[in-house]
């Protein structure tokens, strides 16, 4: 089990990618997994449809924040079009590690909060 | 007292004896969420379907009334271990959440009107908060809410303060599942009856660890569940003074709460069968009887005075842990229950890497939201312990934590 938590994955829980919030951004979205106090927030920078510059900040175990470390990484210079095509499964790859169904949500969060921001759509929570 | 002797303990509970993963035995620190269960209750639940099934109350064949005798007999068996006036103050729900569930329906409803206080505290579980923001919501009722000290102790004057607003509840817990505090009972019921208040105390923590006597603690009601006390799921306790409970209207409608029928109208059934609507859990009820005779037999004091050797051995351990944060009071007045968060290391990260060796704890906020806001933590890793947990767990765990730093250092 502990092979979840194979050095990549450590490295990026412990040196984030593209961590922060930015300000200003075009895009800013946010979402939680209440159960386990995860809080993931991605802000992009836009420019004709393609992610100039995306950076995630929140909280969460080692699982969520290295997926938002990762694809934050996926992410950058991506046109809006392919940001919508990362699917779970991408996500998975890039973790490289087998997930109980309890920690699945937490590989998939900030995926989720990407998607929201990707498609236009508006969740914004107050902090 | 006997002294508790773990390994004969052991011996009665199988799912003890088995590995998580091939050569890693499991280390069970997750007693507060749910207990495990001995070999007598395992029996007693295999035996009621194998020997004695059939449905309770006014059957007249063999199999009927050996059931009846093992639900009623549980009943019985319940209303002594918690010293009730009556075997009809004991009423069997589904859980300790039905049963306040029900009191807020019940008592609540007919009881509470526009702009009456409850009066609630930072420590509860999240089944002594929703029922009564569920009420209080329909009703218009007002919550109070006792604050915690730094210490992680109910914050006395402060409700006293509350008290002066003559609430016509208090609910709190007996015993934090998460602090592990320990909450002056019969003190609390004496100021809240001065005061004018009904009180309802959660027991789900205490009846499993310790000697709970509703008639000294001088509660109203009191609630607990099967699962945590070595019974099974699916049944639980209300246990109310008879006064109260008769006065109070039925909860769900059914058979076996009435005494007649009518097409239009009905007479409900005399206690405790009065709340206790359709065929109730009567294998579990069986099942929690048994783990009433089991607890007695091992003794409830020496299985609290062992919980307190191994609470304080734990503190101690655990203070030894770099950068572990441990949240309630010291040793002297909790019970077998330690939430703590490791610098840098999300509870989650703490849980799985203790599951590698074979150590169940939980992770999380434990249906206690509010007060893991207060104690200003998104999550935090818990250990609870019970009468067959032993030192030697208690220096798995800690051994675990070590790596759980090393790893994330």
């Amino acid at each position: 089990m502990e092979s979840i938590y194979r050095e990549q994955i450590l490295d990026h829980y412990k040196y984030p990618r593209h961590k922060g919030q930015l300000d200003p951004a075009d895009r800013s979205f946010a979402a939680d997994n209440p159960l386990c106090g995860d809080r993931i927030r991605i802000d992009m920078r836009l420019e004709d449809e393609r992610v100039i510059e995306a950076n995630f900040s929140g909280d969460g175990c080692a699982i969520s924040q290295a997926a938002a470390s990762m694809l934050m990484e996926l992410v950058q210079g991506k046109t809006l079009a392919e940001v919508r095509q990362i699917s779970r499964e991408d996500v998975l790859e890039m973790l490289g590690i087998e997930l109980s169904a309890a920690r699945l949500k937490c590989a998939l969060l900030s995926l989720k909060v990407l998607k929201v921001g990707a498609y236009g759509l508006q969740e914004w929570v107050e902090d | 007292m006997p002294a508790l002797d773990p390994q004969k303990i052991r011996a009665d509970f199988p799912v003890l004896q088995r590995e998580v993963r091939p050569g890693v035995p499991l280390v069970y620190l997750d007693s507060a969420a749910t207990s495990q269960k001995p070999d007598a209750v395992l029996s007693a639940l295999d035996s009621y379907y194998r020997l004695h099934n059939a449905n309770v109350h006014r059957g007249i064949h063999t199999l009927a009334e050996e059931a009846t005798a093992l639900y009623e007999g549980a009943r019985r068996k319940v209303a002594a271990f918690i010293n009730a006036a009556s075997a009809r103050e004991v009423i069997f729900t589904r859980n300790a959440s039905e049963a306040i569930n029900l009191v807020a329906h019940s008592w609540g409803r007919a009881r509470l009107k526009v702009g009456d206080r409850l009066l609630l505290t930072e420590m509860e579980h999240h089944s002594n908060l929703v029922p009564w923001q569920m009420l209080s919501a329909e009703r218009g009722l007002e919550i109070d809410i006792i604050p915690i000290t730094a210490d992680g102790l109910l914050d006395l004057a402060e409700a006293d303060k509350l008290l002066a607003l003559a609430p016509r509840l208090l609910a709190f817990t007996h015993m934090s599942n998460v602090l592990g505090t320990i909450n002056p009972v019969a003190e609390l019921c004496r100021r809240a009856h001065a005061a004018g208040a009904v009180v309802l105390v959660d027991g789900a923590q205490s009846v499993p660890h310790f000697a709970v006597d509703v008639q000294a603690l001088g509660a109203d009601f009191y609630v607990f569940s099967s699962h945590k006390m070595c019974g099974p799921t699916g049944i639980g306790v209300l246990w109310g003074r008879e006064a109260l409970l008769d006065a109070m209207p039925p909860f769900l409608g059914g058979g076996d709460m009435i005494s007649s029928v009518q097409l239009r109208e009905f007479t409900p059934a005399a206690l405790p069968h009065k709340f206790e609507a359709g065929t109730p859990a009567i294998a579990e009820a069986a099942g929690l009887g048994a783990a009433v005779d089991y607890l007695q037999a091992v003794g409830i004091d020496s299985i609290h005075a062992y919980e307190a050797e191994l609470t304080e051995y734990v503190l101690e351990r655990l203070s030894e842990v770099p950068g572990l944060t441990l949240y309630g009071p010291p040793a002297a007045g909790r019970g077998g229950v330690a939430a703590f968060t490791l610098k840098g290391v999300h509870a989650h990260d703490v849980a799985q890497v203790l599951d590698g060796s074979g150590v169940a704890v939980r992770a999380g906020m434990h249906c206690t939201m509010p007060l893991h806001a207060r104690l200003g933590v998104s999550a935090t890793a818990r250990a609870s312990f019970y009468l067959y947990n032993t030192a030697a767990e208690i220096d798995v765990l800690v051994a675990g934590l070590e790596r759980v730093n090393n790893m994330f250092a």
